[in-house]
């Protein structure tokens, strides 16, 4: 085992893991999953795909709780695994959280606290105890026995146990998926201030794309067992060379700054690299950033801009590139503006009548925009 | 009326053994069950069915091979003589081999069971949590199978006490030694003394009674053996 930890090195993962048939019950056919990339360690990565595509199964041979049948997997320049060895789960330095807060049961909520402090990868501290309690809100549960949480503050718990191991690498299973909307709009600001604040780089497993969209930087989808489109987020959401990569949610997300406040009209106005967009004012601070979603299927092309309609936002863009959508009758048509990409969803019919092809200026309207919460 | 001298020395010796096997089984059986519980080898089933073997057969079948195999000419025997122990037939540790192989599925049972119920997420778990595979055991899957280990020793520690054709077999009946409190019933009854018998006896249905009362008394919860009885 290379022993140099390196934090700017990649995560390089290249091996292929072999499920049974019978392994989970969900399928009758053996399954693999076979990969060869290369993940950076820093920030977000959302591993994006179907239920059953292997992103469980990808994040259980990080951890090592997933038999790779070959490859090898190594993370900031640490051998995890290779032909001739494998570390073993509990000696890599992750933070894992299950799908269903998987609480010991026999333990309080600061007994689960203290189970992972008690073996955490370097010392914890007092006061690193006394952050990771606020940064969670726990302070009034820690005397609860899991029995006696909700779903919600369950999670919560489980995702400080794994901060408290000290991870170099911080593994989420769906975290979100057992809670249901009100319990996700209360875990998700937490996300949040761990990306900010911890600046621990995490895997974040999901098949909702929206649930994270905003703290993602970087995508990796994933479809039977194997990888379609990996790479920094906004890339891979304005890709359109992979037919049905995203299908009803293709869509492409834009960065910007809150610039301006219509108060009559309850708008905000986000201006980005090429242009501004006016979106509903959900109560975003002035000059916050915000992550702004445009799905491809709101946005509609015209040659000229027309002033008699409902939509709010048109902006001045030239056709990229023109695909082909797996549903017969669409087609992906990529957009710039400005510094920014965007995908619009249009009918081929529509393509051929516009006479769109690369080069060409049209006009983006845009039905609906959305921040990203 | 009450219990004579040698009902005392029957009773006492009961729960010397009932105890001295209990202690045994659980060293011996949690391993075994946890084997049992976890393995996908092919052996499992034929193991099972060793260890369930005496819940089936007459105790006086079981007491026959131990006594044989303990004797001069059996292994076991061969063996104790060998390190100068002589033979273990007619003597309390001839009544402790038996009373493990007879006690062993009551024991291993609900360990078994307890284990199983616990399931793999607990252990990923703690994996992730840096915990090493002894750190694992002692510290999730011992707390988390309290009840099956609750279930597991009362068991065993009564089965022991009510234990009868194995003692006879291989034991025998001498006073202080092998005469246990079933034995001493039998003798009482043999000499047509209802009185004495009805001591024992009472005492050994109240005390089943009051120890399978807390059993299922316990509530329910999850690792919870209880007595089931399934490899």
């Amino acid at each position: 085992m290379s022993s140099v930890t390196n934090s700017n090195a990649p995560i390089i993962a290249d091996f292929s893991v072999r499920l049974p048939a019978s392994s989970d019950g969900a399928g009758s056919e053996s399954f693999e999953l076979r990969l060869d990339e290369s993940l950076p360690a820093s920030g977000v990565t959302v591993v994006f795909g179907a239920s059953g595509c292997g992103k469980t199964t990808f994040l259980r041979a990080l951890a090592g709780l997933q038999h790779i049948e070959s490859g090898y997997l190594q993370v900031k320049g640490e051998t995890w695994h290779d032909e001739k060895s494998s570390l073993p789960a509990h000696r890599r330095p992750i933070g894992y959280v299950f799908q269903e807060a998987s609480l010991f049961e026999h333990l309080t909520a600061a007994g689960n606290l203290a189970f992972a402090r008690k073996r955490a990868v370097v010392p914890v501290t007092e006061h690193d105890m006394r952050e990771v309690i606020a940064l969670l809100g726990l302070g009034d549960l820690l005397r609860q026995r899991p029995q006696q949480l909700s779903g919600g503050e369950r999670q919560r718990v489980a995702i400080a146990r794994a901060l408290l191991i000290k991870p170099e690498l911080l593994l989420m299973d769906e975290p979100l998926a057992a809670l249901d909307q009100n319990r996700k709009q209360e875990i998700l600001p937490y996300l949040d201030r761990i990306r900010a604040e911890l600046k621990i780089p995490m895997i974040y497993v999901t098949h909702a794309l929206d649930e994270v969209t905003r703290l993602a930087d970087h995508l990796m989808i994933l479809s039977q067992g194997r990888v379609r489109a990996c790479g920094p987020i906004s890339d891979v959401l304005s890709r359109i060379d992979v037919p049905g990569l995203l299908g009803e949610e293709a869509g492409a997300i834009v960065e910007g700054r809150v610039a301006e406040r219509d108060k009559e009209w309850h708008l905000i106005r986000v201006d980005f690299e090429g242009g501004k967009l006016w979106l509903r004012d959900g109560g975003e601070a002035m000059g916050q950033e915000v992550r702004v979603r445009t799905l491809a299927r709101d946005i509609s092309l015209s040659l000229e801009v027309d002033q008699a309609s409902s939509i709010l936002n048109r902006l001045p863009a030239e056709v990229a590139a023109i695909a082909e959508d797996a549903d017969p009758a669409m087609a992906l048509v990529q957009l710039v503006v400005g510094e920014a990409r965007l995908v619009a969803r249009i009918s081929r019919r529509s393509v051929a009548q516009l006479e769109l092809s690369p080069g060409r200026p049209v006009w983006a309207q845009i039905k609906s925009v959305a921040v990203l919460h | 009326m009450g219990f004579s001298a040698a009902d005392w020395a029957a009773i006492s010796l009961s729960l010397q053994l009932a105890a001295v096997t209990t202690l045994i089984l659980l060293m011996t059986g949690t391993p075994l069950a946890w084997w049992l519980a976890r393995t996908r080898s092919r052996l499992k089933g034929a193991v099972a069915a060793i260890v369930a073997l005496p819940l089936v057969l007459p105790p006086t079948v079981l007491g026959f091979y131990l006594l044989v195999a303990m004797g001069p000419n059996g292994p076991i025997g061969g063996l104790t003589q060998s390190f100068g122990l002589g033979t273990l037939p007619f003597t309390f540790s001839g009544l402790v081999v038996g009373s493990v192989c007879y006690s062993m599925p009551f024991v291993v049972q609900p360990l078994q069971n307890a284990f199983a119920s616990i399931g793999e997420r607990p252990l990923e778990m703690a994996a992730t949590l840096r915990a090493g595979p002894w750190d694992r055991f002692l510290h999730v899957v011992l707390p988390l199978a309290r009840p099956g280990f609750l279930s597991a020793s009362v068991l065993g520690f009564a089965h022991t006490l009510g234990e009868f054709g194995v003692v006879l077999m291989i034991g025998g009946n001498i006073p202080g030694q092998t005469r246990v409190v079933s034995v001493q019933i039998y003798d009482h009854v043999e000499a047509l003394d209802y009185g004495q018998a009805h001591w024992l006896a009472g005492g050994m249905v109240l005390f089943s009674f009051l120890v399978l009362l807390l059993l299922y008394s316990i509530p329910a919860r999850r690792g919870d053996a209880g007595l089931r009885f399934s490899a």
